[in-house]
C-alpha cells in the first residue's frame, strides 16, 4: 500500500497515492517514516540516500535510518507542529536528487548447498530450476547494499534475479545459524545472529561482518557492492 | 566491587541506551524504565546515564565489598539490607560486606540498583547497556550470574546523606496527574495511530476499544498482547523499514506486538499505532498477565507529558543537590 500525505491536510489523514508523491506516517510522537512511491529499485533508493544526507544537517534530528526505499527520522523531541515536519520532509524529498554512494566491493565466500541449505529444495520446487541453476543465478549476480537493519551489521541486498525470488516462510526457522546465506522475497543477505529467521537458506558464509569493538563495527554500508564467491558447492 | 550472591536468569546491566546505531542494525537497548534509572542516579550523585542493574527476575541479592552509596528505584516492594527493610526511591550508605536483597515486588515488574560512581564497565558503542541479542556490552554481553563481580566507578564525593537516607517522591505519585491510573484494572497507555492504521478499518476501532493482556511470550524485545485478534482488510507486503520502541505491529495472527527496549531496528509487519515515548516506562513496569488499554493521543499531549516529566526530574536534581550542599555546610 502506498499513499501520500497531502501537505495541507492533517498529518493523520492519509489519502490515496499518486505515483509521484511520497507518503509520510508517524510511529509514536518523535519518529516519522517517509516511504518513496513507485518501484522497488535502485532509482528510488538513490533518492532515499540523498534525502538521508540532506536531513543529516537538520539540528532537531536525532537519527535517520534508511530502509528499503524508505527513511525513518527520529527527532530529538516531539515536534510542536507535526504537520510542519511532514511538509518539511516532503519538500526535502521533492528536492532530493539521485546520488550514487561510492561504496566498496565486498566479496563473500559461500558454501552453497550442504547442511545449511535447508530451503534450497523448496526454492527449486517453486522456481522449477535445478539446484545448480539456483546457485549459479545467485552467485553470478552483483548486489548493492540498500540499507542495514534488523540485526547488527545485517545488510539488505538488492539485485536478486527474479527467477529465484522466494517469499518469507510463514513459520520462521526457530534457530537459523549465523552465517546462513538467505533469500527473503526479492532480497538476499547473510544472517548475522543465530535465531528465529523467516528467510530461506541456500548456503553458508563464515566471514565475520560485525565487530562491536571496531570504530566502524559493520563491514557493510549502504551503497556497497557485494559479490558472492562460491567457495564450495555441495549438491 | 559488588558480588552477585543470588540472581534470576534475565537481570542485566543497563544505562539509558545506545541510540545512534539503528542505521547499522544495532538496537538501542537501555533500561525498560529509564525514568527510574535517571532518578536512582541523581539520588546517588551520578550522571543520569550511569550504568545500573536492571532486576526483572527476583530474588536478587548482592554483597557490597566497600563503603558505598546506593539506591533502589523502579518497582514497588522494598529492598532489604542485611535483613533490615529499607524503602525504595531512597539513597543509603552500605558498609563493606553488607548484603542487599530484592524480593519479588507486589505489582510492578522491574527494579533498578544504582551505586555511587556507577558500574565501571567498558563502554561499547557509546553505552554500557547489555545487548543480549548481539552478545556485547554490559556484563560481557550476558545476564548476571551468581558469583559475578562487578567493578564500581570512582565516587568523586561520597554523597552527603542524612542518617535515615535521602528519598524522593516516586514518579507514579509525583506525576499522578500526568499518568492516569488504571481503569477497571486496565493500564491506560497513550499511542498515536501509525502508518497502516486505516488498513484495519473496523478492527482498528476494536484495537482502541478492547482490553489487551500482556502474554507470557513477552520480554525486553517486545510485549505480545492477547485479545480479540484484529485483521487488516488487505494483506500488504511492506518493504523493510526502521522502527522504534513503542511501535505496535500486527503480525498475521492478529495479536499485536509492542516493541520495547531491545526493539528490532527494522520491521515489515503492518503498524497500527505507536506508544508515546513518555508512557513506555509504564509499559516497562507492567507485568506478564497485566491488562492495558490503548488511548488515542496527540503530539501536543505527548509534548505536555514530556515537559512535565522533565520538570519533575529537574526538581529532583535541584533539590537533592541543595540538600547535599546544606548537609556539607553543616559538617
Amino acid at each position: 500500500m502506498i499513499a501520500t500525505t497531502s501537505r495541507d491536510a492533517s498529518q493523520r489523514e492519509i489519502v490515496p497515492a499518486t505515483r509521484s508523491r511520497a507518503r509520510v506516517s508517524s510511529i509514536g510522537a518523535r519518529a516519522f517514516l517517509l516511504e518513496a512511491p513507485g518501484d522497488f529499485d535502485l532509482i528510488a533508493q538513490r533518492r532515499i540516500w540523498a534525502l538521508s544526507q540532506t536531513v543529516n544537517g537538520w539540528a532537531d534530528l536525532a537519527e535517520n535510518i534508511p530502509g528499503m526505499t524508505n527513511l525513518l527520522l527520529i527527532f530529538k523531541e516531539t515536534p510542536e507542529d507535526p504537520d510542519a515536519v511532514v511538509a518539511r520532509l516532503l519538500e526535502a524529498w521533492e528536492n532530493a536528487r539521485s546520488i550514487d554512494l561510492k561504496g566498496k566491493t565486498i566479496e563473500i565466500p559461500v558454501y552453497y548447498g550442504g547442511e545449511y541449505a535447508t530451503d534450497l529444495p523448496a526454492l527449486c520446487d517453486r522456481s522449477r530450476l535445478s539446484d545448480h541453476e539456483v546457485v549459479r543465478i545467485h552467485h553470478e549476480a552483483t548486489y548493492r547494499v540498500f540499507a542495514l537493519g534488523s540485526a547488527p551489521g545485517f545488510g539488505y541486498l538488492h539485485g536478486l534475479d527474479p527467477r529465484i525470488y522466494m517469499p518469507r516462510k510463514p513459520v520462521p526457522s526457530l534457530k537459523m545459524p549465523k552465517g546462513c546465506v538467505t533469500i527473503g522475497g526479492m532480497q538476499t543477505g547473510v544472517a548475522m545472529l543465530t535465531g528465529p529467521n523467516g528467510w530461506n537458506s541456500i548456503g553458508f558464509a563464515a566471514l565475520e561482518m560485525f565487530d562491536p569493538t571496531s570504530p566502524s563495527p559493520a563491514m557493510m554500508a549502504p551503497g556497497d557492492t557485494v559479490r558472492f564467491l562460491p567457495a564450495r558447492i555441495e549438491l | 566491587m559488588i558480588e552477585i550472591v543470588e540472581t534470576g536468569p534475565f537481570n542485566t546491566v543497563q544505562d539509558l541506551g545506545r541510540p545512534g546505531y539503528r542505521d547499522i542494525g544495532v538496537s538501542a537497548s537501555g533500561a525498560m524504565d529509564p525514568l527510574a534509572v535517571r532518578i536512582g542516579n541523581i539520588l546517588v550523585g551520578n550522571d543520569e546515564n550511569a550504568a545500573a542493574i536492571e532486576v526483572q527476575t527476583f530474588p536478587l541479592s548482592l554483597r557490597f565489598e566497600r563503603r558505598i552509596v546506593f539506591a533502589v528505584t523502579g518497582a514497588d516492594g522494598n529492598p532489604h539490607l542485611d535483613g533490615t527493610e529499607l524503602i525504595s526511591w531512597c539513597a543509603y550508605i552500605a558498609e563493606p560486606g553488607q548484603v542487599l536483597e530484592l524480593k519479588q515486588p507486589p505489582r510492578l515488574a522491574r527494579s533498578y540498583i544504582s551505586v555511587g560512581g556507577g558500574l565501571d564497565i567498558p563502554v561499547v558503542m557509546g553505552s554500557r547497556s547489555t545487548s543480549l541479542r548481539g552478545s556485547f556490552g554490559g556484563n560481557s554481553g550476558r545476564s548476571l550470574a551468581k558469583g559475578d563481580r562487578i567493578a564500581i566507578g570512582e565516587d568523586a564525593e561520597i554523597v552527603m546523606l542524612p542518617a535515615p537516607g535521602l528519598a524522593v517522591v516516586a514518579p507514579a505519585v509525583a506525576l499522578r496527574k500526568v499518568f492516569p491510573a488504571p481503569v477497571d484494572g486496565a493500564l491506560p497507555i497513550r499511542a498515536l495511530p501509525a502508518g497502516e492504521h486505516d488498513l484495519f478499518a473496523g478492527d482498528g476501532e476494536a484495537f482502541w476499544r478492547q482490553t489487551w493482556r500482556i502474554s507470557s511470550r513477552s520480554d525486553r524485545t517486545g510485549y505480545r498482547l492477547s485479545g480479540e485478534p484484529i485483521k487488516p482488510t488487505a494483506s500488504v507486503e511492506m518493504r523493510s523499514h526502521g522502527v522504534v520502541p513503542g511501535v505496535i505491529q500486527v503480525p498475521p495472527g492478529g495479536e499485536p506486538i509492542v516493541q520495547m527496549s531491545d526493539a528490532n531496528t527494522a520491521g515489515g509487519y503492518p503498524k497500527i499505532a505507536g506508544v508515546i515515548e513518555c508512557d513506555l516506562w509504564r509499559l516497562g513496569q507492567a507485568r506478564i498477565g497485566a491488562r492495558l488499554r490503548f488511548v488515542r493521543s496527540t503530539h501536543s499531549e505527548a509534548r505536555a507529558v514530556e515537559q512535565a516529566v522533565a520538570r519533575y526530574v529537574d526538581d529532583v536534581r535541584q533539590t537533592s543537590r541543595m540538600v547535599k550542599r546544606a548537609l556539607k555546610a553543616m559538617k
